[in-house]
Formats: C-alpha cells, structure tokens, sequence
C-alpha cells in the first residue's frame, strides 16, 4: 500500500519551479491525453520555443490567466500524482517577492520543500528568504534542485560551486541534512532518471529521493522515544440526543442507548491514545480516563495522529470547543504570554500595541501584539532591533492572550506550536506565527 | 453519562486492513475541515446534485457526526436540464437521511425573464445568480462543495475555505493565506466562505473510496443501454433537453458516465463497467481527464472555468 508525500516549491522567481514540477509530473506519466493536448496548444500559442515548437511544462501547473500572460506563478498549485511506491499532493508556489504569503501557505504543511536555484544565479535573497521559512517553519526535509545546467553544457564546475554555497547557507541557518541534485527541469536531467551527462554526479534522481525520504507522519510513527505525547484539540462536543443519525435510530433500543452520549470530536493533533488512557482536560485542568475512541466504522481501542475520533471520558468534563485533551503524564501548560517567531504576510505593518486575534488549534482568543523584540536578517538569521514588521518580514514579538491558551514550543510540535495573527474587524491573517521561547 | 456497548457502524464492513493509508489520509482531513466549519460557522449547507463528489461529501458529513445526524441542509441549483434518474436519487438520498433539501431552479428565472437561455442551449453558467440568490435567502454563512483541485487547472489554485464577497466572486490573485492546518474563517457581512472538504482527492481517490465504503450512486455512472448521438467527440443522451441536429445519427450504445452534470452540456463514455469495482479499474486506466472526456463547457475556452467562478460560479 502506497504511503503518501507532500511537498512544495520554493525558490527566487523565474529559477524553473513550475517547469520543473510540469517535467516531474510528465515523466512520472501523470499527464493525461487531453491536458497534454491543451498545453500543446497552448504552448504554441504563446510561441513558446521559437519555431521549432516547444511545450512548456509551466503551464501545467499555471493555470490563471494572469499567470500565463506574465509567465510567472501567482499562487500555489496544487497538483496530484502516484507512483508504485507512493502517492504525491505537490503544491508548486510563486518565487516572486510579493507572494511570499503563498508559498508560506504551501509550505506549512509540506514533508519536503525543493528549493530550486538556477545554477547560473547561485543563491539569491529570495532562496535565502525561503529558506529561512522552511528552516523556521521545519519543514522535516530539504532538497536543493540546482536547475539549468543545460545552459552551462553540464558542467561539473558551476555545480560544485552552487552546491558549496548551498553548503555555507545551510550551515549559517542551521539546517541540517539538505539534500542537492543539478538538474535541468527543461530536459528532464535527474528529475526522474538519473541522466547520463551528470556521469560527475553520484546521487539519486529527485523523483527517487521524494519516493523514499520519510513523511511527517512516518517519521512520528517510528520515533524511537514513541514520538510527541498524544493531544487533540476538540473541535466540537458530539451530542446526538433526540437527532440520532436516521439509520441508527432505527435500531431498536439505540435512542436509550444514546441518550446520554456526549464524546469530544477532533483530529488527533500528535501520538497515539488508546482506551483506559489516564488523560488531562485542559485549559481546565481536569484528569480523567478515556473509555471510548468512537469513529462511524466502529469504535477503536486505539488511535494515532492524524486520525479524526470522537473520544468518550470517564467523567463529567465541562469542555468545548477549543479545549485540549493530552496525555496526564505531559500535558502541555496552557501560557497567558509567549515569544513568537511571526511571519509577515499582510500588506499593513504589525506594530507593538495592535490587538488582534490569535487562533491556535481550535481556540480563537483576543491578543496584544505587547512587544516587536526583533526582525531577522535573512542572510545570517540573527535578529536587529526592529518595532514594526512589514510585509515578508519574519520577526520576533511578544504576544498576550486574552485567555491561557495550551500553545507547545514549535520546535516539539509542528501541529501545536504554529498559530494565526488575525485582524480583529476584517478578519484577514495578518501573520503566521510559531511559539519560541528563547 | 458513557456508553459502553458496542455501537452499530455507518460503514457495511470493516476493513481488512487497520492500516492507515491515503484514503485514511483524505478521510480524516476532510472530516476535520467538515467539523471545523459546523463550528465556526451558523449556517452552512452543502451543495448537494447527486454527483459522485457532493454524495462523497455527505457520506463524510455522515462520518463527521455520527452517531448524530447531518447538522445542515442541503443545497440543489436544477438548472432544469438535470437527469431525471439523478433527482429520483438527490430526493432518495435526503428521504433517507432526514436531511432538509433546498432548491434553486434556473427555470424560474428563464421563466420570468431574470435569464435568459443562451445560445448554445448550456445552463451550466447560468447557475451562478440562482446559486448566490439561494445562498442570500438561506442566510448560509458557509457552503460546502465537492470540488476537487485535480479537476482543473483554476480549481488547482483554490484554498479549501475560500472566501467570497456579496457577488460571490472569486479573487484569485488575492487569496487568504491558509496555514497548517488552522483555516481561517472570519468574514464581514454579506462574504460568505466557499469550504471544500475533499479538495486533494483525485478522481481515483473517489472512486477507490466510493468502492471501499460501498457508497450508492445514481445508477448513471454505471454502464447502461442508452439512445446516444455524437457531438464534440462525446456521447450525448438523447432526452428532452438534449436533441439530436438532422445530421447526427442516434445511436444505441452502453455507456456510462463520468461526471452528472446539465444534461445539454454532459457527455457518456463508452463502457461496460457495471459496478463500482470495474469503474475504479477504467478509471485507474483512463488516459483521458474526466472534464476532458465528459464536459463541454469546459472547452469553450482556455479558461472557462476560472473566469466562471471569479463570477461566484463553484
Ligand atoms: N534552459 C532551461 N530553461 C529553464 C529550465 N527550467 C526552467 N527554464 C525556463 O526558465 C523560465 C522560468 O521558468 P518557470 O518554471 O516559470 O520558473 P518559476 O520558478 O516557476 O517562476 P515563478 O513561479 O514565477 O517564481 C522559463 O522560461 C523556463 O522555460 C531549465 O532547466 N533549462
Ligand atoms: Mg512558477
């Protein structure tokens, strides 16, 4: 059975990400007879290669108008392929400076980020700026695609040189492991075979690297330590009382049955909980045991992240929407203040003293942004004393909430760590934003 | 108060595998996006036309509130053109569930002159005013639809809560960043919030998993004998709405179709799949995009279906 990857584009504008993404997906045969037909024309239309015809694969994944008028990529793109070994949700984001919010939002939930660099360019502010984001956002893995080494006649030099850099920027960043393949998108070198003009490049393809790196949700299930501790965010109280689903009320005896059914339904933000699970009910603080981990196929005597439950407790909890519920032994302490790493996205500026909302999981609070402590320099990640972020900035602050709020260190959690800064009145998000102490 | 017997399951069989495999994947994600807007929102309604996708979205609203009922109505824009086997199935189905159904006609507003049929005879676009006026009278804050971004190269571009103003207009250029898993859906008033639960399933993740659940479906998707003429390289149904020109011969074939939509603008394909089994094989083989095969409106021009639902088309 097939496991399943996300991953996302990233990189400076123009330096091959959706040409790359259309190459991946041709040659992996996820195009099918009609969409190539369209991109042929399409191509043709647009006088793409000259004369001699050429089919460009950007616009597999280009799809707005004003995307292909401008030959660049405005938002993210998701697209959808499999192969033996797995399955692929990829989402193809714009390089361009104005649309960092979009390629936050693709990389957000992303396994992987490629980031590509045109081998020509070597490392630009704009790759630095994304992979900042990846580094802060930790994105499990890496993979530098250093793309158009076609236009330097596959030489081995030019490679080594954007490859150390790579090596340098990594390192000031800290991020660990990063992967790097010369490729040329437009050609098809090492996207999905190994190419036989790199016989100076040793590694795997990138289609071979996607298929085998680790999910997310793979690399919790075989952590060594049983992986973060279970918790889930209570979307909703399921209590059917009288408007039993028609089915069920048919049978005899289930409106007694279920008179009283209360569980608390959410998808199990991280571990694993099973029946008879001591567990504490939070921001309230209360133990309890849970007795049932219902879904509509059956109840289950255990279940693990990111799986949808409904859970039945032992008591009588007084909890709602935006409670937590996480395993007693480490339960996370629900904070009035945090020090944030937030991710600029709205045109306005974020100043010290705006109150807006903060939404973690599934709990939506008043906030204060208290305090702007600093904003990073993208080439070396350190902060410089700032008092406003502007758009694309990533920065430091200090948040207070308006109620305590069970919000982890980003850095032990992805799924509990990160939150939204929303405008109270027009309900925009303003920033994105990941708890870190430090 | 717990219960602690054995409750009675929605799905017919439980499954070989306790693995937790894509459809898994797709399953808990939309459920978590259906519980999310029931939550936050106060009046949602999905659309419901009795097509494969809006019946997989009702099946997961299902799952999302077991053992309670489905908390929202549902929503049908009869563009008048439908199949009549399709809405035999819509008023079955929401019979079954004791779900209320809402209707919106585009006949009533071809009637009383509000629109007006277009040239090509397709109702298709013509669903956008009766759709917004439907959402303003049932004050819906939130609508669920079955679009899915492999659908389409615009529809590739949409967040899973999008949100639209009063003319229900898309903004593609300026859409709302959506982070993790957190989605936001705060609105003023007059937007309301478009929220599409199965948005990274493919066409094949849907039949796998209609197949899996063992999920009805109008009898349309099936093979079946059909009186059918050839137009834009498709099977047209030969029906009320749906005449052959003198120069195109009806024909008898078995067919089946891939997508229900407006009868004028739907095409058949050829096959003998009969049941859920053999359509997700055909599928799986397809070299062809389901749009591709079986819509004509979708060919009208390069981008059709962006430039419909920057006008609050779905
Ligand atoms: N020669 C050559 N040209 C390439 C290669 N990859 C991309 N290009 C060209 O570079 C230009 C930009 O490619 P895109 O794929 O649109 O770049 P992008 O990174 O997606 O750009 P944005 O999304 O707007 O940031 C196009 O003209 C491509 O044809 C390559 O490997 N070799
Ligand atoms: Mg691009």
């Amino acid at each position: 059975m097939s496991t399943l990857l996300r991953f996302a584009t990233a990189g400076s504008v123009d330096d091959g990400k959706s040409t790359l993404v259309g190459r991946l997906l041709h040659d992996a045969k996820a195009i099918l007879a009609d969409q190539f037909a369209q991109i042929e024309s399409a191509s043709r239309a647009r006088g793409f290669g000259g004369d001699a015809g050429g089919f460009d694969f950007a616009l597999l994944t280009d799809g707005l108008r004003a995307e292909r008028e401008q030959g660049i990529t405005i938002d993210v793109a998701y697209r959808y392929f499999a192969t033996d070994r797995r399955s692929f949700i990829l989402a193809d984001c714009p390089g361009h400076v104005q649309y960092t919010r979009n390629m936050v939002t693709g990389a957000t939930t992303a396994d992987v980020v490629v980031v590509l660099v045109d081998a020509r360019k070597g490392v630009l502010e704009q790759t630095r700026r994304h992979l900042a984001v990846v580094r802060l956002l930790r994105v499990p893995h890496v993979v530098v695609a250093v793309n158009k080494i076609d236009l330097l006649g596959y030489d081995p030099e030019p490679f080594a040189r954007v490859a150390e850099e790579v090596a340098a920027v990594a390192d000031e960043l800290g991020l660990d492991g990063v992967h790097v393949v010369p490729v040329s998108a437009l050609a098809g070198d090492n996207v999905v075979e190994r190419s036989p003009r790199t016989p100076w490049y040793a590694g795997p393809a990138l289609l071979e690297l996607l298929e085998t790196l680790p999910s997310a949700e793979e690399l919790a299930a075989s952590a060594e330590d049983g992986g973060e501790p279970f918790r889930l965010d209570v979307q909703l109280v399921l209590r059917p009382q009288g408007a039993l689903a028609p089915e069920l009320a048919a049978v005899p005896g289930a409106e007694a049955e279920y008179r009283d059914y209360r569980a608390f339904a959410g998808r199990i933000t991280s571990g694993t909980v099973r029946t008879g699970d001591l567990v504490e009910v939070l921001p309230a603080g209360i133990l309890t045991t849970v007795v049932g981990i219902d879904t509509a196929d059956g109840p289950l005597a255990e279940a693990r992240a990111p799986r949808s439950v409904a859970l039945r407790l032992a008591d009588e909890v007084d909890a709602a929407r935006g409670a937590v519920i996480a395993a007693a032994d480490a339960s996370p302490a629900p904070v009035r203040e945090l020090e944030a790493e937030l991710f600029q996205l709205d045109a306005r500026p974020l100043v010290a003293g705006a109150r807006v909302l903060v939404k973690a999981g599934t709990a939506t609070v008043p906030a204060l942004v208290a305090e702007i402590t600093g904003r990073r320099d993208l080439d070396t990640l350190r902060t410089a004393p700032a008092d406003r972020l502007e758009t694309n900035d990533i920065g430091r602050a200090v948040i207070r909430l308006g109620a305590a709020l069970p919000i982890e260190e980003y850095e032990a959690s992805r799924g509990a760590g990160g939150f939204l800064v929303i405008h109270q009145q027009d309900g925009a998000t303003l920033a994105a934003g990941t708890r870190s102490t430090g | 108060m717990t219960v602690s017997t054995p409750s009675p399951r929605l799905a017919p069989a439980p499954r070989a595998s306790s693995r937790f495999e894509v459809l898994d994947q797709l399953e808990a994600e939309a459920i978590h996006i259906i519980r999310e807007v029931v939550a936050e929102f106060e009046r949602p309604v999905l659309l419901f036309s009795g097509g494969k996708d809006s019946v997989l979205v009702l099946h997961l609203a299902r799952k999302a509130f077991w053992p309670g009922r489905v908390p929202f109505p549902v929503l049908h824009v009869d563009t008048g053109h439908n199949f009549p086997e399709v809405l035999a199935f819509r008023d079955e189905t929401v019979a079954r569930l004791g779900i209320r159904l809402e209707v919106a006609r585009v006949q009533d507003y071809l009637d009383d002159g509000r629109l007006q049929e277009r040239a090509d005879g397709t109702r298709n676009p013509l669903q956008t005013q009766p759709l917004l006026d439907a959402i303003a009278a049932g004050r819906h804050d939130a609508v669920f639809g079955g679009a899915r971004r492999d659908e389409d190269k615009a529809r590739a571009k949409e967040r899973i809560l999008s949100l639209r103003d009063e003319f229900g207009q898309w903004d593609p250029r300026n859409q709302r960043p959506e982070l993790w898993s957190l989605y936001n859906g705060r609105h003023t008033p007059g937007q309301h919030v478009r929220a599409f639960p199965i948005s990274n399933w493919t066409e094949l993740d849907v039949w796998r998993y209609l197949e899996r659940e063992r999920i009805e479906l109008p009898p349309l998707y099936f093979a079946h004998e059909r009186e059918v003429f050839r137009r834009d390289g498709m099977w047209r149904a030969v029906g009320e709405h749906s005449l052959p020109r003198p120069d195109e011969s009806v024909e008898r074939r078995t067919v089946r179709y891939r997508t229900v939509g407006d009868m004028s603008c739907t095409g058949a394909v050829e096959s003998v799949a009969a049941d859920l089994a053999a359509v997700t094989a055909e599928v799986a083989a397809s070299t062809l995009t389901e749009r591709g095969a079986t819509r004509a409106d979708d060919r009208i021009s390069e981008a059709a279906m962006e430039d419909r639902k920057k006008d609050g088309y779905f």
